[in-house]
């Protein structure tokens, strides 16, 4: 958490004059944003504000809805992530997504965590072994599955499952993990959890996380960006924008007179 | 005392007469479907229990009814069955995932699903012109096999295709973003996510398609199955026969001792039929374990 190290990091993920339609909907109106590599940049708002679809343009989920219009540039590490040099599996398997609801396939626990690197074209079975280990101790599940690996991954908890998702999304070995309120429908325990894994996973990754949970945001992201009506309204350290957020905006969100 | 004193004694007792009165209705209505069924299942068996024996499988059909047995008309459903089977699989799965996964939804794309569920309905006397103009006269097929299976698989088409949609449909939309959020392709993505979810949905549609195409007649008497095979085809371009053709056949002639032929042939058939659809029933549960 502390500011001096983040304010070293580079960025790794440039969004500039970004607009998006859902048609005629004007669902995000000019956001300009720098996410700095290997940390966890959080973003709040009331619902309906836009954070999801942001979040999917990084990994161009939104490209799949029909009537989608986007505007503008995404960039990443440098590379305009929209150009036609980019193939969106490559795009994909860069940037992982963790989802609201946890979506294991029903599948075993180790195809589940196998599917990516399958799809990637890795067929051998001592790297498959090796990735499915190493994915879900990174995810901290091993030592709960590791005697249950050909169990069907229904057979998990939420918490467990949402943890098997995180190391699905390991496995294919992406650079930014996109966690969309990922711990929403979870326990306290199993949130904490992923709170924790998500300390250790920025050490290697660069995480964009949606919260509801003001404080989940303040403990966990190192940067923090408010989002009001598809705008993006404040971006700042976490610490910062918490305790002395610069937009009355942002400071009435946060205080929870709105929202 | 006091909490319950305000109870509406008058209008409690008559909404539960009402919920009695609708009970028993139910039950007569359960009840004249089962006791019809029960009747018809009965008069069968007694009629046709003194028929069936080993010669039943192992003879080939014949003037005297003693003799007669339906041994080509098993063999020759059975086939029709193997070959119907992967064709209709195939094309039935096919266009349900070209629908429901790459088909843009347009105003061709709903044009194209009117027609199929409207196929779907189409009396089965229809297909039997349909296979007799393209298979057997076009094609040049002649009254063989390979035709009647043929025919009969544009008849179970629609109906598995409107299955399998239907269960692919119920694919959560989470299993299919799961996979492409992981760099699949909509290929993969079917393949590993979407089918896996929906097979057992699928199998069952196939399944329960497939016992209806035996029982079926009109069809294959259009398009010419023989009535009378005292030999088993030994090529997809042999003429045939098939249970239901062969049951008809003893039913409609004069003599009594064919029509318990007919009643023993019934119950084969009947009990193929259940078997289909109990393993229907097992596919269905094996895989919802998983799901
Ligand atoms: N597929 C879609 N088609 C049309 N409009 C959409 C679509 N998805 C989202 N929207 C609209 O875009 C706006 C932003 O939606 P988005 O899901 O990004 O909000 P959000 O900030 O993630 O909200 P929440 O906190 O409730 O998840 C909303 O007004 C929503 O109605
Ligand atoms: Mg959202």
């Amino acid at each position: 958490m502390s500011t001096a190290t983040q304010a070293a990091n580079q960025t790794l993920i440039h969004i500039e004059q970004l607009n998006l339609y859902y048609g005629t909907y004007h669902a995000l109106k000019n956001v300009n944003l720098t996410i700095p590599e290997k940390a966890v940049t959080a973003f709040i708002g009331p619902s309906g504000c836009g954070k999801s679809t942001l979040l999917r343009t990084l990994n161009r989920m939104n490209d799949m809805i029909d009537g989608t219009r986007i505007e503008g540039l995404v960039s990443m590490g440098g590379t305009d992530i929209y150009s036609s040099d980019v193939d969106v599996e490559t795009l994909r398997k860069k940037v992982g997504m963790v989802f609201q609801q946890p979506n294991p396939f029903p599948k075993s626990i180790y195809d589940n965590i196998a599917y990516g690197p399958r799809l990637h074209g890795i067929k051998s079975k001592s790297q498959l072994d090796e990735i499915v280990e190493q994915s879900l101790k990174q995810a901290v599940l091993w030592d709960e599955v590791k005697d249950y690996l050909k169990r069907s991954a229904f057979s998990l908890s939420g918490g467990q499952q949402q943890r098997l998702c995180i190391a699905r999304a390991l496995a294919v070995n992406p650079d930014v993990l996109l966690m969309d309120e990922a711990t929403s429908a979870l326990d306290p325990i199993s949130t904490l959890k992923i709170e924790e894994l998500v300390q250790e996973l920025k050490n290697k990754y660069t995480i964009v996380m949606v919260t509801h949970n003001m404080q989940q945001a303040a403990r966990t992201s190192d940067q923090t960006v408010f989002f009001l009506n598809g705008e993006m309204v404040e971006f700042d350290q976490t610490e910062t924008l918490f305790s002395n957020p610069s937009d009355k905006r942002t400071e009435d969100y946060i205080t929870g007179r709105f929202g | 005392m006091s909490m319950f004193e305000d109870a509406n004694r008058k209008q409690i007792s008559n909404r539960r007469k009402k919920d009695l009165y609708l009970h028993l209705l139910f039950i007569a209505a359960t009840s004249i479907g089962i006791i019809a069924l029960m009747a018809l299942l009965i008069n069968i068996v007694l009629d046709g229990i003194g028929r069936l024996n080993l010669d039943l499988f192992t003879n080939y059909p014949s003037r005297v009814a003693e003799r007669a047995g339906m041994k080509s008309a098993i063999v020759g459903s059975i086939y029709m069955v193997l070959i119907m089977a992967p064709i209709s699989f195939v094309l039935g799965v096919g266009a349900a995932i070209y629908l429901e996964e790459y088909a843009k939804k347009n105003a061709i794309t709903r044009f194209i699903q009117l027609n199929i569920s409207t196929l779907a309905g189409v009396p089965s006397i229809v297909y039997g012109i349909l296979g007799l103009t393209i298979f057997v006269r076009g094609l040049s097929l002649d009254r063989s096999l390979l035709s009647g299976a043929l025919t009969m698989t544009l008849l179970v088409l629609p109906v598995i295709i409107v299955s399998a949609q239907e269960a692919i449909r119920a694919v959560p939309r989470a299993r299919r973003d799961a996979s492409f959020a992981l760099g699949a392709t909509k290929w993969q993505t079917v393949y590993g996510s979407v089918l896996p979810s929906s097979i057992s949905g699928i199998l069952t549609g196939v399944i329960l398609a497939l016992s209806r195409a035996i029982g079926e007649t009109a069809p294959l008497v259009m398009i010419g199955a023989l009535t009378f095979v005292a030999f088993l085809p030994s090529s997809i371009m042999d003429q045939f026969t098939v249970m239901p053709i062969q049951i008809f056949n003893w039913i409609s002639r004069p003599q009594v001792s064919f029509h318990d032929l007919a009643a023993s042939g019934i119950i084969v058939m009947m009990v193929m039929l259940v078997l289909m659809n109990i393993s229907a029933v097992i596919l269905r549960n094996k895989y919802s374990k998983q799901i």
